[in-house]
Parts: structure tokens; sequence; C-alpha cells
């Protein structure tokens, strides 16, 4: 589905992204792990044009998105959710116009069907009775799980999770993790920057390890966790598995 | 001369009191047209400037509102007044009014542009993201995402704005038009006794901003109790 030929990225003068080639398929939940300031978010950035790559070619469903026209990019943009760390609601909304605005605005459905779908979603997340409440009175899970109802509003193809859950107080990460499993039950293709290496084990398809700009390592998580080879992420993996 | 007198004599006599009152229509005429107009202007400037800032578009646009907040903000409203007046309408057969009107409106515009623009660059840059990663274009976040919010955070500091522009409006009597200021001189000159006309004058001014200021707080508080909900 998404298909990242020598992707670089720079900022100025400091090479984030030195050279990536990753292919990631329908269905697959790709979690990617590293140590900070290794590239991971900005690599997961990319991959909906939030950065802009200074060399290398993303292909989704075989066009590369990079030579798209701003126009293009939006709607490509439609079909990949994001997910971002802060939540990044809409604070003069309530709940239900944070899920409602983006599909309504495009034109992709009625005002009466978002409500449904809004409805459905809030549901789906386990917070059926805060329609009408702004983000301000949620806690940082509740937040976040409405953050993924409103990506999911849209009917993406595939979820862009940049640290989901390390803005949160650790009792509310749970309800987040429980959510993204779910998704991962149902089938939504996923790309997770996260820290929770539970979470990588349980429900990732392939774990992805960045350090310098790179992916030094890449295998099936029970491989990945129990046979590492690379000896930065064997450094890595006995600093965070303790 | 006695108190009863000499307001009989400033105010009742020849009917004086019409000075003030024409005047204080005309400042008001004044003061509305150059807030909408300023509004109106201060808008797109932030717009533009914003843009510029965000994506690096716009750059023409943006050097020519950059030139123009600095001549604007750089120069005395009085100077820029007499300059519209007596040079770019020179030739012109124009109502006084009007030029006044264009004058503070054009002078407003530039410190509005700057509250907005501060509005909108206060916004955290997330919620720009949120948008876009939703698929709307930058046009379509700015306008359902960006600005409402921005505007909320700017209206105490815009409805100061406008009541700066009321007081400033005193020296549009320097291209002879008959505001308030000028009433109250023009009843000075007549009567030959400055106390009070002059100081009606101030009360009035006075009474309009305390009025202006008490609805900016009443504004400010509702804002701020929406916050809370």
């Amino acid at each position: 589905m998404i298909d990242v030929k020598g992707l670089k990225k720079s900022f100025g003068e400091i090479d984030v992204l030195k050279g990536i080639d990753e292919h990631i398929e329908k269905g697959e939940k790709v979690v990617i792990i590293g140590p900070s300031g290794s590239g991971k978010s900005t690599f997961l950035r990319c991959l909906n044009l939030m950065e802009k790559p200074t060399a290398g070619e993303i292909l989704f469903e075989g066009k590369d998105i990079t030579k798209l026209h701003e126009k293009e990019i939006d709607r490509v943009r439609q079909r990949m959710g994001m997910v971002f760390q802060h939540f990044n609601l809409f604070p003069h909304l309530t709940i239900r116009k944070n899920i409602t605005l983006a599909p309504v605005k495009l034109g992709l459905m009625t005002k009466e069907e978002a409500d449904v779908k809004a409805e459905e979603l809030l549901k789906r997340v386990g917070l059926p009775d805060k329609a009408d409440e702004y983000p301000t009175r949620l806690s940082g899970g509740q937040k976040q799980r409405i953050a993924i109802a409103r990506a999911l509003a849209m009917n993406p193809e595939v979820i862009l999770f940049d640290e989901p859950t390390s803005a949160l107080d650790p009792e509310m990460v749970g309800e987040v993790l429980e959510l993204m499993k779910q998704l991962a039950d149902a089938g939504m293709t996923m790309v997770v920057v996260t820290h929770e290496m539970g979470f990588a084990r349980e429900v990732a398809s392939r774990v992805l390890f960045m350090a310098d700009g790179y992916v030094m390592e890449q295998n099936t998580p029970k491989e990945f966790f129990e046979n590492p080879q690379n000896p930065r992420l064997k450094e890595f993996l006995s600093k965070v598995l303790v | 001369m006695g108190f009863i007198d000499s307001f009989k004599q400033n105010f009742i006599e020849a009917d004086r009191w019409k000075y003030l009152w024409d005047g204080l229509l005309t400042t008001l005429e004044i003061t509305g047209a150059a807030v909408l107009l300023g509004l109106f202007l201060g808008f797109i400037i932030a717009i533009v400037r914003c843009t510029y800032l965000k994506t690096g578009k716009m750059k023409l646009a943006n050097i020519l509102c950059r030139i123009y907040l600095t001549v604007i903000r750089g120069t005395p409203v009085v100077v820029q007044l007499l300059i519209i007046y007596f040079v770019v309408f020179a030739s012109v057969n124009i109502s006084k009014t009007f030029v006044a009107i264009i004058a503070f409106g054009i002078n407003s515009g530039a410190y509005v542009a700057e509250i907005v623009r501060g509005g909108i660059m206060s916004i955290d840059n997330g919620q720009i993201e949120a948008g876009r990663s939703l698929g709307l274009n930058y046009r379509q976040t700015m306008t359902y995402i960006i600005m409402p919010q921005a505007l909320k955070t700017v209206l105490p500091a815009l409805a100061n704005e406008c009541i700066v522009l009321l007081k400033e409006t005193s020296v549009a009597g320097y291209i002879a038009i008959a505001d308030l200021t000028k009433g109250g001189d023009i009843i000075r000159s007549q009567t030959f006794s400055p106390f009070l006309p002059l100081l009606s004058v101030a009360a009035i001014y006075l009474v309009m901003v305390m009025f202006l200021t008490f609805l900016v707080g009443k504004l400010e508080r509702r804002l701020s109790a929406n916050d809370r909900r």
C-alpha cells in the first residue's frame, strides 16, 4: 500500500532521515521504536507529507505522492488518518463537531450522515455520552480516544499514530492502547511510533528499529525482542526492557 | 458671571449646543466607518502575513504589507490625515468626512493587522496540522479551525482598538471637520470662555469611553466563562 524509496529529510543542516526504503502492506501493523532524535516521528510525518521529504519517493497505492500538487495531497490525506501525541482536538468545537467537521466540510457526508457516523464512532471508542461536551472537559485518555474517532470518521485506509500515549498519565495509557488493539483486530492498517514495548510485542505484525536516520533492524515482534542482531538495538532494548 | 449664565451663554444662546451634538454625530460616523475599514484592512493584512509566515506563499504581498505597517505605524496619524487630504485627494472635490474615514481606517488597519496576526500566531501549530491531516486545505483549516479560535483571543484587544480610534478622531479638526472636539472649540472661540465647552467635550468622550470599556469588560467575562465550560 505504501512504498518508500530512498527517503531523505533534512532540516537545514541537520540530516534527520538519511535514506529509508520501506514497504507497508495493507492490513499491516507496523510499530516503529527507537531513541529520541532517531527520526521516527519525522519518518511518520513524511508519510502524509506533514513534512516534505528532501529526496526520495513515497508511493501510496502506486502513485508517488511527493510529486503531487497541493490539492491532490489534500485528497491523499483524506485517506490517511493521523493521531498526534498532543491530541490536537479543536477546543472551540463540541466533540460531535470535532468528529464531523472534516467529512461535512469536504462534502463526503451530509451533516445528518456525519452525525450518525459520529454516534457510531463514539460508541465504538466507549464515549457515547460525550457528544455535546467540549474537549477541555475530557481527560487525556478520553481526548485521545476522540482524536482516534475523528480520524476514523474519514474512513481512512491507514492511520498514522505519532506517539499516541506519550502525553498521557500512566493510568490512561491502557484505555488508548486497548482501543488501538481493537482497531488492529478489525484489520486497520496502522503505522505506530511508540515507546510502548508491550503494545509492539502484542499487536505489531512487524517492528522497526530506527536510529540516526536509518531503519537499523526490523523483524516480527517475537524475533525482534528475543533475538536482536544490531548492537544499537541490543543496547536500546537493554535500557527499555528492565 | 455665575455658572447658570455661563451655561446659558455657551450652550443655549444661538443654539450653540448644536455644535456639540452635530460634532458628536460626525465623530461617531467617522469612528464607526473607520473601525469597519480598519477591521477589513487589518484582517486581510493579517491573513497575508500569516500565510507567508506559515507557508512561505504570498511573498510579494507580504512585503507590501510590511511596508504599509512600517509607514503607518511609524508616522503620526495627524500627518497621515493631512497628507491624504492635501496631497492624495488634493485635486478631487470630496467630502472631508469621507477623507477622514479613509485616513483613520487606513491607520487603524495597521494596528488591527498586528493584533489579529498575534492572535493567529498564538494558536498552536498542532491545530493546523490536525486540520491538514484530515484533508482540509489551508483555507478551510484557517476558516473553520484557526480563525474562530484566534478571533476569540483577540476580541478584547480589537474592542480596545475601537476605543483608541474614537479618541484619535479628535484630530479631524486639522482638516476643518466639525467633529466633537472642533464643536467645543468653535463655541470657545465664539464665547471666549474655554472652561465649559472644553470640559463638556472631555466629559462626553469620557462617558463614551467608559461605556465602551464596560462593554469590553462584559465581553471578556463572557469569553472566559466559555473557557471553563
